[in-house]
């Protein structure tokens, strides 16, 4: 089943990606050669066969681990900015972003 | 022109150097740093920071008169670029990261520091991990030490080339699909990836979590135990961290115990009687360049006059690791790629309407074109009505894929091998426009990363490349769970009795 412009669009609007509209062909294109790739996957015959999510379980009963849940010291205000130190836009220990409620 | 390793290649040179007071750590470090400079054309360093290494240089030499001092105290490494480092900065090949520098350091790269070793900067990779070329990296293409027109493959190509060219001794690397194995083998050196879970991916930018597991390059069996037995280890940061290994706990000392025991046990003039060599018939077929088939069999001929047997094999669902792998990776990585939304970290545009249109477009920005590409898949493999019939579809086929390595070694043979990549280095820039074409190189690496299991390249000859040069050719060594001290020690063998990995490019200024 090939993708269409339409399905094209919609992926990069789910994928949070803005497109050109120039570059929807192209990767209209790209894409379905991927699908078509893919696609030899519904030729196998998986009948009872679990999914496999984590490697180790193919040998070995995998839980992932719980940390308990306990109370760790608060950053200070200088660690607080060594960690916000990359965002893009910050102030007084929050992140900026453009104006969401009006 | 004469590179500083060139007389101490191996850790156990160097650091007998370093013992006999032929030198001292800043003095290595001051001259590597000079080489890297004058083979900077290779392009495999990102980032160098001599005061840094300096430093560091200092503390090592420091520290080796102590009782923390550590066989891999002084010695000179690079980071892959996905590692985070604290104080350097970490792009993961993206302008998305262009100009980050985390506030931490990976359990990795702590480790290594922790031992004494000194970094000598961070080196190239694809964006996010994503590639088998090193040639969709935000700085351009990494050159092969061998010869620069072609690859040094990828993901972690600058960690390969930087190695080759015998500019550090080792080198971090990360494998999702074959990215140590593959440019070890493109560049005639040596690279192991473990057993999932074994070293910590905590720092280690996520490409596809369930397949991701850090790695460690050099140029022999002795070096990268050392450099694999310091990274590996629980992590409680890391959530699929594994507390034990067949009983034994997931620690320093575990691989190189295993490692020196096997050593001493591999002995005589057929040192590895009694080791079943597993021989995949799928490896083998219409794929495999025919000059890098010859090689491959000259070295399992080698294995044999050490005493091992070759057990033919089957592992029936290996064409399927590439449309399994290429639905399981794109849908982790759309998930893990979310993160960067322009707001916490990371590259935000400067034209936008609202919020979602300021996410859209830093996103567009700052992923590069393979990048998109997988998130798009993922993102649709993902989506309501496609979930079941392609993600839960190609993980029932990674459950076939793991079976089948393990019905092998259930009673057929204890290691398996073949080749690590089906051609030698390809030319930059002549893989085709074909969407899917890089992908097809991956698929004798790509099973070992869906099954989880470790996985070794070490050098084993040459073939000729696409000007009929000689270009290095990798065998691929596969164990079981946990087998990673097997693994190196089975390679040792073979390396005391040729000279492959002592073999260097002599890179032009």
């Amino acid at each position: 089943m090939a993708l269409t412009e339409s399905d094209v669009t919609r992926i990069a609007r789910l994928a949070r990606l803005h497109l050109q509209e120039n570059e929807t062909a192209s990767l209209q294109t790209e894409l379905n050669e991927v699908m078509h790739l893919i696609e030899q996957l519904q030729s196998i015959n998986t009948d009872g066969i679990e999914p496999l999510a984590h490697p180790l379980s193919a040998i070995a009963d995998v839980g992932l681990r719980l940390r308990d849940d306990e109370a760790l010291p608060t950053n200070d205000e200088q660690r607080r900015d060594q960690l916000m130190q990359n965002a893009p836009a910050r102030d007084a220990g929050v992140f900026l972003v453009p104006r969401v409620i009006e | 022109m004469s590179r500083f390793l060139d007389d101490f290649p191996t850790i156990a040179a160097y650091r007998a150097g370093l013992d006999q007071g032929q030198f001292s750590v800043t003095q290595a470090t001051d001259a590597l740093l000079s080489d890297i400079q004058t083979h900077r054309a290779l392009n495999a360093f990102v980032d160098t920071d001599a005061k840094r290494s300096l430093a560091q240089a200092t503390e090592a030499q420091a520290q080796l008169a102590t009782e923390q001092s550590h066989s891999l105290t002084g010695v000179p490494l690079a980071h892959k670029d996905i590692f985070v480092t604290e104080g350097w900065r970490t792009t993961a090949g993206s302008r998305m990261l262009a100009n980050y520098v985390s506030p931490f350091d990976a359990t990795v790269v702590a480790a290594l520091n922790k031992a004494g070793t000194v970094s000598l900067g961070k080196v190239s990779c694809d964006e996010f991990a994503m590639g088998s070329g090193n040639e969709h990296a935000l700085t351009g293409p990494v050159l092969n030490p061998w010869d620069h027109d072609v690859v040094p493959g990828g993901s972690s190509g600058g960690s390969a080339a930087a190695v080759a060219a015998r500019l550090v001794l080792g080198a971090t690397g990360t494998d999702t699909g074959g990215s140590v194995r593959q440019p070890a083998a493109l560049c005639g050196i040596c690279g192991i990836k473990p057993t999932y879970g074994v070293a910590s991916r905590f720092g280690m930018i996520a490409y596809a979590s369930s397949l991701d597991q850090a790695g460690v390059m050099a140029t022999n069996a002795d070096d990268l135990a050392l450099l694999l037995d310091a990274i590996s280890g629980y992590d409680s940061r890391d959530a699929t961290s594994v507390q034990t290994c067949h009983g034994a706990a997931n620690a320093p000392g575990r691989i190189l115990g295993e490692y020196n025991a096997l050593g001493q046990q591999y002995a005589g003039d057929k040192p590895l009687a009694g080791l079943r060599i597993g021989i995949p018939k799928e490896y083998f077929g219409d794929g495999l360049n025919t000059d890098v088939a010859r090689v491959i069999e000259a070295a399992l001929t080698q294995f044999e006059a050490l005493g091992a047997t070759r057990v033919e094999i089957s592992l029936p669902n290996t064409a399927y690791a590439i449309p399994a792998y290429y639905v399981i990776a794109p849908a982790e990585a759309s998930s893990n790629l979310a993160r960067f939304d322009g707001v916490r970290y990371g590259h935000r545009t400067n034209q936008y309407n609202d919020l979602q249109d300021m996410t859209e477009r830093s996103r567009a920005e700052g992923f590069g074109d393979e990048v998109r590409k997988r998130i798009m898949i993922g993102t649709y493999v993902l989506s309501h009505g496609y979930y079941d019939a392609y993600y839960l579809q190609a993980q029932r086929v990674r459950r076939l894929i793991a079976q089948g390595f393990q019905t092998a070694f259930a009673d057929q043979c204890d290691v398996i091998m073949g080749p690590v990549s089906p051609t030698v280095a390809p030319a930059i820039g002549s893989v085709s426009n074909d969407a899917t074409a890089e992908w097809l190189g991956d698929i004798y690496t790509l099973s070992v990363n869906l099954a989880g299991l470790p996985g070794l390249s070490i050098p084993c000859g040459f073939a000729p490349g696409h000007k009929g040069q000689d270009l290095p050719v990798g065998l691929q060594l596969i164990g079981n769970y946990f087998d990673e001290g097997r693994l190196l020690a089975v390679a040792k063998q073979f390396q005391q009795v040729t000279d492959w990995h002592e073999r260097r490019p002599g890179v032009a200024a």
